[in-house]
């Protein structure tokens, strides 16, 4: 080609300059992970174990042993009542926190500290919510009830918030110029604008209570988790199959229910 | 009542057959008040059986008041010596299983996005693997793969890369799905091969998606991996664990603030890292 | 190396293949198209592009002339018929030899079609897939020549300087200018253009029209145009196709196209409108 080769790499740099900045960051995150997986230990060697003893596992698992299905009924039950509660009433109290955290209704002295509340309650994992709980006012249910409820401010309120602050003032002064009085402007301006989008939140919130209701009796809140961490510690994997084939059910159903409901709320 | 105001001949402008505007449809307003029943009556069943026993209600605001009394001070001078280490390792765990997650989840994730596999049975099963991915949860997903690699960070990181496939892959078939025809048709027009298809057609177009999914998806991971240590996944939850099974509160606070600490860091990383490539 | 040159060198390699297509680069036969069974948007279409100029087609939207275009290079899977190019049956080809058919087709598209987010130059290389690895593709590594290229025809179609632009950053007509670009760089035997101009204002629209009649008559390639426009379509092109219903039912010189021709295109009530 006629071309000579030194213009050609300058056409070339011309085309592709060559990130550096990238370059070095791709770099930096590759050694970090090689990094990491020796810190943590990883070795092919105790991969290929693993896999061994997973097959194993797994033909242990197999088939699901359903005789102990009333023990599996009582577990599901329990966990479906601590979602259903720790819902209402984690949903309820979000109503005030996420007000009292709306920047455009509320001096920073009342959202400060509402925020705090939020920050907290989605900082932790649930699990480790309730193993507080656990530890303060004993094993069974209330303990897991109380962990969800605490999950659900976190995520609802925030939400919630987040909702009352996009919405439109103008409705909230026409209210407040008839002379209505600070609780009226609140259920005549502002609830009718977010409402559509809470129950939204809600049956999402209630979804996700369902999914770690099914969870928190590994750390003794009550629930099928109970039954799921006794039958692992047992070695009973094929009991452990059975109760995880129940609970993925129990989501699914509780994932169905929750789509019609947004639906039907539409 | 307003119809009162109408004068007669306003009236009579009004056609005899004109609908009453109602905001909803007769099914419409039944279904809605059978959810408004059910909940209702779910609600009720639930605080009849849950077994409570209302000695323990009636004191829990006690107990609560009195474990926190326990824990304070935190007991600094524990982070450096167990829970920092610890600490580090949970972002390991959740990182390492970040990126081996997007590793699994991506090609899962292609087969079930329908413009780029038109086979409805491969997509119907790759779905199936995101949504059994998701349904279960992550202590689930770490209780097997202790059982499997033995208690430690390999089960932890396996097990939230198992967790994480469901997420990052849906939502990565999702945003493939949206990416725009017209390039894709004009590279085959040119024809490119399939791979070259996906590198120049479809990559560049998820790309900013992709960064967010992967971010946030870490972002959770962080939080997630928290609580492996608790079934001996490795992590920050076995310190919690072992602090709580002594009754050592003062250090259990000092676990807890740390977790608070770095969950809102790499919050902040996260909104920080999002600003700059988005 | 100048443009003239290469296109001597490029029209010389290429004699033996026009010999063998007889003087046509691009043969129809009977190709019909029915997206729904027994509603055909295509009617047994027979049509021979001769190696060099401009052909537009014509005719009202919904008569299948982007169909008919994108079964060409079989964007769309024709039913029945067969698209000869170059004395090969392009409707028989599968994977590889289909792909390498395709890369002899370059196509502009109406809404441009770059990837909005890859810099101009490299929208421009896109042109190149067909011919280079999947490695070098991968890592960037163009061959040199293609890469001298892409800045011929950068400084050729008036952007030299937005090489590493991204194309989100190009106005419509820029974009269809790169459009153009990635098309040629193919070194296709056959341009194809399904209504190139319609997204664009009526002063571009001629801008781009001039620019690919001439690209492509520097070149030596073949152009197949669709487009609405019977003025721009006048203006420019050496034959003119019109298409009614799915068939062909004008043929010929643009200057035997009369009014008659025009009404049985694009019916009695659009007449007025369409001739100025």
């Amino acid at each position: 080609m006629s071309t000579p080769p030194s213009d050609i790499d300058q056409l070339r740099a011309r085309a592709f300059a060559p990130d550096w900045r990238l370059r070095a960051v791709w770099l930096g995150f590759a050694v970090y992970v090689l990094y990491a997986a020796g810190q943590l230990n990883f070795t092919w060697e105790r991969f290929v174990v693993g896999i061994d003893r997973g097959a194993t596992f797994l033909g242990r698992m197999f088939p699901p042993e359903f005789v102990r299905w009333q023990l599996l009924v009582e577990g599901l039950l329990e966990s479906l009542q601590i979602a259903i509660i720790a819902s209402a009433i984690g949903i309820l109290l979000s109503l005030p926190i996420g007000l009292l955290a709306a920047r455009n209704l509320m001096p920073s002295a009342v959202t400060v500290p509402a925020r705090a509340v939020i920050a907290l309650a989605r900082s932790f994992h649930p699990i480790i919510v309730a193993i507080i709980f656990v530890k303060a006012i004993g094993f069974g249910p209330l303990a897991g009830i109380c962990a969800l409820i605490f999950a659900s401010i976190g995520f609802v309120a925030k939400l919630f918030a987040e909702a009352i602050e996009e919405i439109s003032l103008k409705q909230v002064e026409a209210i407040r110029a008839t002379g209505a009085t600070f609780m009226g402007v609140v259920i005549m301006g502002v609830l009718p604008q977010v409402l559509s989008r809470f129950i939204g939140f809600a049956t999402y919130q209630l979804d996700s209570n369902l999914r770690n209701s099914t969870m928190v009796g590994i750390v003794g809140g009550g629930g099928i988790g109970g039954t799921l961490f006794s039958a692992f510690r047992r070695f009973d994997y094929d009991f452990v199959c059975a109760i995880l084939i129940a609970i993925i059910a129990m989501i699914m159903v509780g994932e169905l229910i929750a789509t019609w409901l947004r639906k039907t709320f539409q | 009542m307003a119809q009162k105001d109408l004068s007669v001949t306003e009236i009579a402008t009004i056609p005899p057959t004109a609908p009453i505007w109602r905001r909803f449809s007769p099914l419409q307003r039944m279904a809605r008040f059978a959810v408004y029943l059910a909940v209702v009556m779910a609600l009720v069943w639930s605080v009849r059986n849950v077994q409570i026993i209302p000695e323990f209600l009636y004191d829990a605001h006690n107990q609560m008041a009195d474990l926190f009394t326990r824990m304070w001070p935190p007991d600094l001078a524990y982070y450096p010596t167990t829970v920092h280490g610890a600490l580090i390792e949970t972002l390991h765990i959740a990182t390492l299983g970040t990126i081996l997650s997007i590793l699994m989840a991506v090609p899962i994730g292609l087969m079930a996005a329908r413009n780029i596999v038109p086979f409805r049975l491969v997509n119907e099963f790759a779905k199936l693997i995101l949504i059994a991915s998701r349904s279960v949860n992550s202590l689930v997903w770490a209780l097997l793969f202790v059982a499997i690699f033995g208690p430690g960070a390999l089960a932890g990181t396996i097990a939230i890369a198992f967790r994480s496939i469901g997420f990052v892959g849906k939502l990565f078939s999702e945003a493939v799905e949206e990416a725009n025809s017209g390039p894709i048709e004009a590279l085959i027009a040119a024809g490119a091969s399939w791979p070259a298809v996906l590198i120049k057609g479809y990559w560049p177009q998820v790309q900013p998606a992709f960064w967010s999914i992967a971010l946030f998806r870490w972002d959770i991971n962080v939080r997630e991996s928290a609580v492996l240590g608790l079934v001996g996944a490795g992590g920050i939850g076995l310190v919690l664990d072992t602090a709580m099974n002594f009754f050592q509160w003062t250090r259990v606070a000092t676990v807890l603030l740390a977790i608070f600490a770095v969950v809102i860091m790499a919050e902040i990383v996260v909104t920080q890292i999002r600003k700059r490539l988005i | 190396m100048s443009v003239a040159e290469d296109h001597l060198a490029r029209s010389a390699s290429r004699a033996p293949g026009h010999a063998a297509a007889g003087g046509n680069v691009l043969s129809l036969r009977n190709l019909t198209k029915a997206y729904e069974r027994g509603k055909p948007v295509l009617r047994e279409i027979s049509l021979d592009f001769p190696a060099r100029g401009v052909v537009a087609i014509i005719g009202p939207s919904g008569t299948g002339k982007s169909t008919l275009i994108r079964c060409i290079n079989r964007l769309v899977e024709p039913t029945s018929g067969a698209v000869l190019l170059g004395g090969t049956d392009l409707t028989k080809l599968r994977g590889a030899r289909l792909r390498a058919a395709r890369r002899e087709i370059g196509m502009v598209f109406q809404e441009y079609n770059l990837v909005e987010r890859l810099s101009v130059m490299e929208n421009l290389l896109c042109g190149r897939l067909g011919y280079v690895s999947l490695w070098r593709v991968w890592t960037r590594r163009y061959p040199d020549e293609d890469i001298a290229r892409a800045f011929e025809l950068l400084e050729r179609i008036g952007l030299a300087d937005f090489a590493v632009r991204r194309a989100d950053a190009l106005s419509g007509g820029q974009r269809q200018r790169v459009g153009i670009a990635r098309a040629v760089m193919q070194s296709p035997r056959l341009l194809l253009a399904d209504e190139p101009t319609s997204s664009l204002d009526p002063r571009t629209s001629v801008e781009i029209m001039e620019l690919m009649r001439d690209m492509a008559a520097e070149r030596d390639i073949p152009v197949i145009i669709n487009i609405h426009d019977v003025a721009l379509a006048r203006r420019f092109a050496s034959r003119i196709v019109g298409m009614s219903g799915g068939s062909v039912v004008y043929d010929g010189a643009p200057e035997g196209l009369n009014d008659d021709h025009l009404t049985q295109i694009y019916g009695r009530r659009e007449t007025g409108g369409w001739i100025e």
